[in-house]
């Protein structure tokens, strides 16, 4: 059967992706950033996942105000990396799962998650900066990504956005349908976005890195405790954009330990401030 | 009843909850648009044009042709859809961000290279922080749009 062997997180800042793509990523602002992935990068060789379930929220690029799914999940073969307004990051198409994809899907909407399913959907940075940081520069001519890949986007941009409760609540159930999945699959989850930022107003540039590390800290030992943080904590602690974070629950939710096994095992955890307006943070987490 | 809404007392931040969204939605349309070379080019071209094939109110086209991201924030707009017009002509999110503070594009980075602005006094209106209404604008910038 298909099981889910570790999580990761990380943040998913665009500057990140520009840095890579413009050949920057030597500059010694850009390697402090880097450098805290380069475990990442080695581990993730080792590990060789089959299928990563990647949670991402879409940045008014796929979902315009048209229309505003809470949480939709990709079920194409494919997925174009989108133009931005810079034009298309140069990184390669990204290969879905349709199979496991759908799988989940039937099996969380019959646990009262109402998903939005997604067979045509271009990903913008929120999916391609965090496979860029764990993979490395990919060229899309010659390479392509080293696993099949299921977007999963979550509303956070228009307010209010799915509770952190909910968001744990959803990673286990998530946990139960990959564990359902026939095939012997290699999965892993991530949740991706914050840690602390905001990126308007004239309270534009707030970082709090207590705050996020105190979050680091509970995502690890207390996920159920954390899940209960309301939304304005989040605003009033992390900015406007800090929000985000509440997709790190759903990875957190998808280990083992919420379901009666034991606790994961942090592999790597890395924090720094800033990558343009945001703190970057990741954790690797292994069940 | 009145919807709950406790993040109206956080300074210096809008949130784009549904009342702003409907507010926004022909400007923050108008900025999915831009994610099309073709109307990039045609944008830059005739600005003023562009805008007039959208139903937009005329605060929200000045706000846009100001480039002042705290007005287009005010009209309705939402930070990822105006990040396009910012791409359009160029702009990074660091730019953008910054022009919303006061702080020329050097004191805005000063700021985050430091460690970024700081929680205190910023949590709570009528607090003394940075971002409180009676500190703006933060910087030595003479423009309002980035």
């Amino acid at each position: 059967m298909a099981r889910i062997t570790a999580s990761v997180y990380t943040s998913h800042v665009p500057a990140i992706g520009a840095a890579l793509d413009l050949g920057k990523s030597g500059e010694p602002y850009w390697q402090k950033v880097f450098a805290g992935y380069e475990f990442g990068n080695r581990w993730l060789q080792a590990q060789k996942p089959d299928v990563v379930f990647l949670v991402f929220n879409d940045h008014a690029t796929a979902f315009s105000l048209d229309m505003i799914p809470t949480f939709a999940i990709g079920t194409a073969a494919q997925y174009q990396p989108a133009d931005e307004g810079y034009g298309a990051r140069p990184v390669p198409v990204v290969q879905g799962h349709p199979e496991l994809a759908s799988h989940i899907a039937q099996s969380v909407i019959q646990e009262d998650f109402d998903l939005t399913i997604v067979n045509r959907m271009d990903v913008d940075h929120g999916l391609t900066v965090p496979l860029s940081l764990m993979c490395g520069a990919r060229d899309p001519k010659t390479e392509s990504w080293p696993f099949k890949v299921i977007p999963f986007a979550v509303n956070v941009v228009q307010y209010p956005v799915p509770s952190g409760r909910r968001c744990f609540a959803l990673g286990q159930a998530i946990r139960r349908a990959v564990e359902s999945f026939d095939e012997d699959l290699n999965v892993q989850i991530w949740g991706t976005g914050g840690m602390s930022h905001q990126l308007q107003g004239p309270r534009a540039g707030l970082i709090n890195r207590e705050w996020d590390n105190h979050f680091l800290d509970r995502l690890i030992d207390d996920p159920a405790g954390l899940s209960q943080v309301p939304h304005i904590e989040y605003v009033r602690e992390a900015g406007s954009e800090g929000i985000e974070l509440v997709m790190w629950l759903i990875a957190r939710g998808a280990m083992a330990d919420v379901a009666g096994g034991p606790k994961p095992r942090v592999a790597q955890r890395f924090y720094h401030v800033p990558a343009s307006n945001t703190a970057v943070g990741h954790l690797i987490l292994e069940d | 009843m009145a919807l709950h809404k406790p993040y109206l007392d956080v300074p210096g931040t809008t949130i784009f909850d549904a009342e702003q969204s409907r507010k926004g939605y022909h400007l923050n349309q108008f900025c999915m648009s831009l994610m099309k070379a073709d109307n990039r080019q045609a944008f830059l071209a005739d600005p003023r044009a562009y805008l007039d094939q959208w139903p937009m109110t005329e605060a929200q086209k000045q706000a846009v042709l100001a480039r002042d991201l705290n007005r287009c924030i005010a009209e309705g707009g939402n930070i990822y859809f105006l990040a396009k017009i910012g791409a359009t002509y160029g702009k990074s999110f660091q730019q953008m961000a910054g022009s919303m503070t006061g702080m020329t594009e050097e004191e805005y980075r000063d700021m985050m290279i430091a460690g970024g602005r700081s929680v205190e006094g910023n949590r709570h209106l009528g607090e003394d922080g940075s971002a409180q209404p009676h500190r703006q604008p933060q910087g030595s910038s003479t423009t309002t749009g980035f």
